[in-house]
């Protein structure tokens, strides 16, 4: 379900009232809406559903996957 | 594009696939909740590297799959009237209603429309200011934020020809039917990460202090559905439950607080049918009265649509409820395919029996015990 | 046919839901399921004969010590012009691409217009400079034609059908029942580009981008892989329905499995991005300018030179390889799983899920 696409702001404009940002997502361009996420800036990766950014990109999150079972066995938690 | 091929990377998923198998001392039962996860799995084949001990049930996180045939029925009989033009997500247009569906009804004349975006929808009422639009708005909460700042807009334009005719769904309470559910053989669930994108953790943890099950929030990626996967394996080893976030990159606990300002804003909590489960409480949204102008189903009030009924053979309910693999069902791939779906959970993209279906050469019948 | 799903049992009206549709929809012009199941039951019993049933792009008809290729072809696409091309050109790339996928030498072209009443003559001008431009680059005359005008409402603008003649130089066989087990399969670039380029064209699904159809003459391109490699055995272009629809076709043709191997399927950055985007599969887009190739094993090598070689051709690779047992389309995934390549029931909608 929900599927949501990672994508670049290029630029962000105010447009009848709402808050618009051209998104670049590898080669393809296309207007979405920042209503639901007001401050996200050109230069910010965001995740975009349905024409609209849902949430800014971390991109430093992708940590070693192997290290799960390491880091829960010394206590620190993902939550 | 690199943020997404790195949680595709194939070196990667075998060695924590690897990892997974060893860590399991006992057999584990899990869920994800989420179509889009089932579909993954499904369509890489990572049920096939967890080993004996770990197995995956497929949860009812597919909106497309939960939409009441009433519903469907209601959009049905909107399209057919010459004034207005359907709008809808592509997902639902081969959805059965009572009555064929609206990839049929288009046939017949009626005018609906593919949107991308519920704004287009607004936008095409701004547009044609002499037919009326109805927007079709399903979807769980990762969907509600994106229809509820196109009512907003709407409203501020003073568009009178804009309506929606409302069928969101909430997570929390699907969970807890599943759990509620007799014979419930679930000990842990991956929960939606878009879902969490936009709510955020909190409303989980009740869910996990009384039935004491680890909840992953877990993303949609290959990468991520077997680190979330190996999140749960160890919590589950270590006899732990709480509430985790696999999807680090895209959740937070506190979600995104505009996207949720804009839900609370239009829409309120509601008890909603879901098809094949039944009525969940708070198990949807409906339009706040400040916004009740918009709702199609006051809009249109002499609407009239035929009694619905499911087919006697369709067991969707199971299947949601991850009672049921779907090739353990009697019709699939005889009387029901996606051609000619007998089910919701059949024709979505993202349903498990259409899962099943696409991307299982022969899969052997087997009833989940 | 032999399909994953019995269609007997499909049509059975025993079944409580949902109604089996009582006319013409999309998803029967999509290239797939559907499609297929309305040239079974409606078409092939009224016409049942020997070309007809070798179920191939072109019919190979005998004319004395000859042989002659004929094929038809309309063109619907909407909007009329896209990034690369316009109905107008499809329609000459199109029939001349099925003459080829027959090993024919092109002789001549027919055009018959369907013109919607209302359609502003600058544009019916734009299409038939684009479609005489297409067939004298091709050198390829149209000897004959028709034209006439539905009423307002009737028609998206203008529909075209273009029929082409060939001819089939002796000793060239190319049909599906030709393929074996442990052919190789190759295709001639990259996938998925012109159904993308309509897409971005549409309005409310239109987005910005460097993608171009790849609407192109193959007959030149057929003519290289040919001599290089006579003893091909089936070509065939993956038009309406993508490279997954053409394959799907060929598998209950020639009676085999056809495995794809996922890592080797060529498509480009934005194209792929496009469909990450709507929620589609590059596999079941449209191409106007690609050819598939089943050729024997050993003469992979030898094939692929000869594609490379030519200017469309640059991006030709092997995608996969024939196998025996059930007819059906399977992927090798990156993951090292084998699945099924599912059969669309009709034309690809974006999706939010």
């Amino acid at each position: 379900m929900c599927l949501a696409v990672p994508g670049r702001v290029e630029s962000v404009e105010e447009s009848q009232g709402l808050r618009l940002a051209r998104v670049d997502f590898g080669g393809v361009r296309k207007q979405i809406c920042l209503e639901t996420l007001p401050d996200a800036a050109p230069g910010d990766w965001v995740l975009v559903h349905a024409g609209f950014a849902l949430q800014k990109l971390d991109e430093g999150a992708a940590a070693n996957a192997l290290e799960i079972f390491e880091s829960v066995d010394s206590g620190e938690s993902g939550g | 594009m690199s943020l997404v091929d790195a949680f595709r990377d194939p070196v990667a998923v075998r060695e924590l696939a690897a990892a997974v198998r060893a860590r399991a001392t006992r057999p584990w039962t899990l869920m994800e909740v989420c179509g889009g996860q089932t579909h993954t799995i499904l369509e890489s084949g990572l049920d096939q590297l967890l080993g004996e001990r770990v197995s995956l049930l497929h949860g009812p996180g597919c909106p497309v799959c939960v939409t009441p045939l009433a519903t469907l029925d209601r959009a049905l009989a909107l399209a057919a009237r010459p004034e207005v033009v359907l709008c809808s997500f592509g997902d639902m247009l081969r959805v059965p209603g009572s009555r064929g569906d609206l990839l049929t009804a288009r046939a017949r004349g009626a005018d609906v429309r593919v949107v991308y975006s519920p704004l287009d929808a607004a936008r095409l009422a701004e547009r044609e200011p002499g037919r009326r639009v109805v927007f079709l708005a399903v979807g769980f909460e990762t969907t509600a934020p994106a229809v509820a700042a196109a009512a907003r807009w709407a409203r501020t334009r003073g568009l009178a020809n804009f309506h929606l005719l409302v069928s969101h769904v909430r997570v929390p309470p699907a969970l807890e039917a599943v759990l509620a559910a007799p014979g419930c053989r679930v000990q842990a669930f991956l929960a939606a990460g878009h879902v969490c994108t936009v709510m955020g953790t909190a409303e989980y943890e009740p869910l996990v202090r009384r039935h004491r099950i680890p909840i992953v929030v877990t993303g949609f990626e290959p990468l991520d559905i077997l680190e979330g996967v190996a999140r749960a394996v160890a919590q589950l080893e270590r006899g732990e439950s709480r509430v985790e976030i696999q999807y680090r990159r895209a959740v937070r606990r506190e979600g995104n607080p505009a996207a949720r300002a804009l839900v609370h804003e239009v829409f309120e909590s509601a008890d909603r049918p879901w098809r094949g489960i039944g009525v969940l409480p708070d198990g949807g949204l409906r339009l706040r009265p400040a916004y009740a102008d918009l709702d199609a189903e006051r809009a249109f009030p002499d609407l009239t649509a035929p009694a619905a009924e499911e087919p006697l053979a369709c067991r969707a309910a199971d299947v949601l409820r991850g009672a049921l693999r779907p090739p353990a069902c009697p019709e699939f791939g005889r009387t029901c395919t996606p051609e000619h779906p007998l089910g919701a959970p059949m024709v979505s993209a993202e349903g498990a029996c259409a899962a099943y279906f696409s991307y299982r050469p022969a899969a052997p019948l087997e009833e989940h015990a | 046919m032999s399909l994953p799903y019995d269609p007997e049992r499909l049509a059975n009206p025993s079944c409580p839901l949902p109604e089996e549709p009582d006319r013409v929809t999309l998803a029967h012009g999509a290239g797939a399921g559907a499609s297929a199941r309305l040239f079974e039951q409606l078409l092939w019993p009224r016409f049942e004969n020997a070309a007809l049933a070798a179920r191939h792009d072109g019919a190979c008809l005998e004319l004395g010590a000859e042989r002659l290729a004929l094929t038809t072809d309309t063109f619907v696409v909407s909007p009329l012009a896209f990034p690369g091309g316009d109905i107008g050109s499809l329609a000459v790339h199109g029939t001349l691409n099925d003459l080829a996928m027959c090993g024919a030498r092109p002789l001549a072209l027919s055009c018959a217009l369907v013109l919607e009443e209302g359609l502003p003559f600058e544009t019916l001008e734009r299409v038939l400079d684009s479609l005489a431009g297409a067939a004298r680059r091709a050198g390829v005359p149209v000897v004959t034609g028709d034209t006439k005008v539905v009423e307002r409402g009737k028609g998206d603008g203008l529909f075209v059908n273009t029929t082409g003649v060939g001819r089939i130089p002796a000793g060239r066989e190319l049909a599906p029942r030709r393929v074996r087990p442990g052919d190789a399969v190759l295709v001639s670039g990259s996938l998925g580009a012109h159904g993308a380029a309509v897409l971005s064209a549409r309005e409310g699904l239109g987005f910005e981008s460097e993608i171009t159809s790849d609407s192109a003459p193959l007959t030149d391109l057929v003519e290289t892989l040919l001599e290089a490699v006579p003893e091909t055995r089936c070509l065939r272009d993956p038009t309406r329905g993508g490279l997954g629809a053409v394959l799907h076709e060929i598998a209950a043709a020639a009676g085999a499995e056809l495995e794809l191997e996922e890592e080797r399927l060529p498509v480009s950055g934005p194209v792929r991005a496009a469909c990450e985007l709507l929620g589609l599969d590059p596999l079941f887009l449209a191409c106007e300018g690609r050819c598939v190739a089943f050729v024997p094993a050993a003469a992979s090598d030898r094939a692929l030179a000869a594609l490379r070689g030519h200017p469309l051709g640059g991006d030709a690779v092997c995608i996969g390889t024939v196998n025996p047992g059930r007819a059906r389309v399977v992927v090798h995934t990156a993951l090292g799983a084998r699945r099924l390549l599912p059969l669309p029931a009709g034309e690809p909608l974006p999706r939010i899920c």
